[in-house]
């Protein structure tokens, strides 16, 4: 096994890991938390075939590089904007969790508001 | 088994480990730590991965700011009046069951990729003399696909004007609601005086020094938007109000110069974003300086967040 | 005179690792905040230096030997900062832990 691989089946883990938090747990701060540990499993397996991608006298591939860069700093902005809306959604109800739509009613009183 | 490959086995044990207890972790401040350090570990495993472009943004970004706006969401948070309940048993199972099969889909793919990986190393290095550049990332940033580097300038601007549209009717344009502290100890006034001068040129330096060596715009900008973040949560600087004009102009500067180089290329090179050899290096590092200080300000004022009150006259 | 830089790196940088080891023990074996910032100190100072030093014999040039000495100079200076903040905040809090 090379250290590419061995990098490989770890961001294989930490993409289900990451799945999994998403799914189980309820408050928000914890999804975000999550996702991000969700997109970095993704990322250093874009990294894993970056390094697979060694010529030319570079060590790895840049660009598979280039695009994790980019996805990291994508991956921040969308972190903020979840952020933000969950500090504005717990200042307004107090919550930290997303509650599920019940019923047709509470759709209506929405909408009557 | 080498000596080398033993500990990246350490290190990759490690990170699973770290990232399992952040998503088992109790309270939300320990999981937020636990996050920072994991983000710091993954940093080693890009420099192990021989990405040292890639472990430089995410020791900043990942392990840096994201970390900072998430303790600070974590503190402004008020706790809920009815505990959260946890989800059921048969979820945890059918999300556990599914997580499994998505790792070791992943896995197989890792497990059955060809000998031989397609590359476009060779075709990078070979055009990396053309641009007058001699980091090949950056190359790939600035000149191969420059077109998503812009995408994702303005795609930073767009999560910022989403964050401040989520301000209140009456704080609308005002002063973002950075928890400052109210009476800032000496100490961390000495910090927030000795560090940034540092932070400054370490950054102009990163920016700089990406052209040839590991480096860049994104990373240096990063640094400058933290030492500014100091400074104002050590009040010896006021956050801005969101509407003064020399903050929206640092603002656009980056992506309208990026733009601006981009449209010219139609005029003085083949197409958009297209750079005339010889002076490439000198349009790129402009490009870079600007974008540099735009990323510097528009990730301080995204980790800032919406305003929240109007400035005192 | 290769194999005595080699023998010096390796020597300092086991001595270093060895004080990374005993912050270690002493963050999680400590009974309450202010020893523990006490041991991380050791850490910082000491564990950073000896390593650094022991890297110095490898540094080709005087600046790269340079920016080593400044990191060592700003983990220090950082952490000497964040324990005085983390020790005012806890003596204001009134708990010990």
């Amino acid at each position: 096994m090379s250290s590419a691989a061995l990098f490989g089946y770890c961001g294989a883990v930490l993409v289900g890991l990451g799945l999994y938090g998403l799914i189980t747990r309820p408050e928000v701060l914890r999804k975000i938390l999550s996702f991000n540990v969700l997109g970095s499993g993704v990322f250093l397996l874009f990294g894993v075939f970056a390094r697979r991608g060694a010529a030319a006298g570079l060590g790895a591939d840049p660009v598979p590089q280039a695009l994790v860069i980019t996805g990291i700093v994508v991956a921040f902005s969308a972190t903020a904007l979840a952020v933000a809306l969950l500090v504005r959604l717990n200042k307004e109800t107090g919550q930290i969790v997303v509650a599920p739509d019940d019923s047709e009613e509470s759709g209506e009183q929405g909408a009557t508001r | 088994m080498t000596l080398v490959f033993a500990c990246e086995v350490v290190l990759a044990g490690l990170l699973v480990a770290i990232a399992t207890w952040t998503i088992v972790a109790r309270t939300a401040f320990a999981a937020i730590v636990l996050f920072m350090v994991y983000g710091l570990l993954l940093a080693i495993v890009w420099v192990a991965l021989s990405a040292v472009d890639v472990a430089l943004t995410e020791a900043a970004i990942g392990g840096g700011v994201t970390s900072m706006l998430l303790m600070g969401a974590a503190t402004r948070l008020r706790a809920p009046t009815t505990p959260v309940a946890d989800v059921g048993l048969p979820l945890r199972i059918a999300a556990g069951l599914l997580c499994a099969l998505v790792t070791v889909v992943l896995g197989a793919v890792v497990f059955f990729l060809p000998d031989v990986a397609p590359t476009l190393a060779p075709v990078a290095k070979d055009n990396l003399a053309a641009s007058g550049l001699g980091n090949p990332v950056a190359a790939v940033l600035f000149v191969f696909r420059a077109l998503d580097t812009l995408l994702e300038k303005v795609v930073l601007l767009l999560a910022l004007v989403g964050v401040w549209s989520l301000a209140s009717d009456e704080a609308w344009g005002g002063v973002p609601g950075l928890p400052v502290y109210a009476r800032p100890g000496r100490i961390l006034v000495f910090l927030a005086q000795i560090l940034p001068p540092i932070g400054i040129i370490v950054g102009i330096y990163m920016f700089w020094a990406g052209a040839s060596q590991p480096g860049g715009a994104f990373q240096g900008g990063t640094i400058l938007a933290a030492v500014w973040l100091l400074t104002m949560m050590a009040r010896l600087q006021d956050v801005p109000a969101i509407n003064a004009r020399w903050l929206r102009l640092l603002l656009v500067v980056g992506p309208t110069a990026f733009l601006a180089i981009g449209l010219a290329g139609f005029f003085i090179a083949d197409s958009f974003l297209a750079y005339p050899p010889g002076i490439a290096k000198p349009l790129i590092i402009v490009v870079e300086a600007t974008l540099t200080l735009s990323i510097g300000v528009t990730l301080a004022l995204l980790v800032a967040g919406p305003p929240e009150r109007l400035p005192q006259r | 005179m290769r194999l005595a830089l080699d023998i010096i790196t390796v020597v300092l940088v086991s001595a270093g690792g060895f004080f990374f080891m005993a912050g270690t023990i002493g963050l999680l074996r400590f009974p309450d905040t202010l020893t523990r910032l006490h041991a991380l100190t050791k850490v910082d100072n000491l564990g950073l230096g000896l390593i650094v030093f022991g890297l110095l014999p490898q540094v080709e040039s005087r600046l790269g030997a340079l920016k080593l000495i400044v990191i060592w100079l700003l983990v220090q200076m950082s952490g000497a900062i964040v324990s005085q903040l983390i020790a005012q905040a806890v003596r204001r809090s009134g708990r010990q832990t």
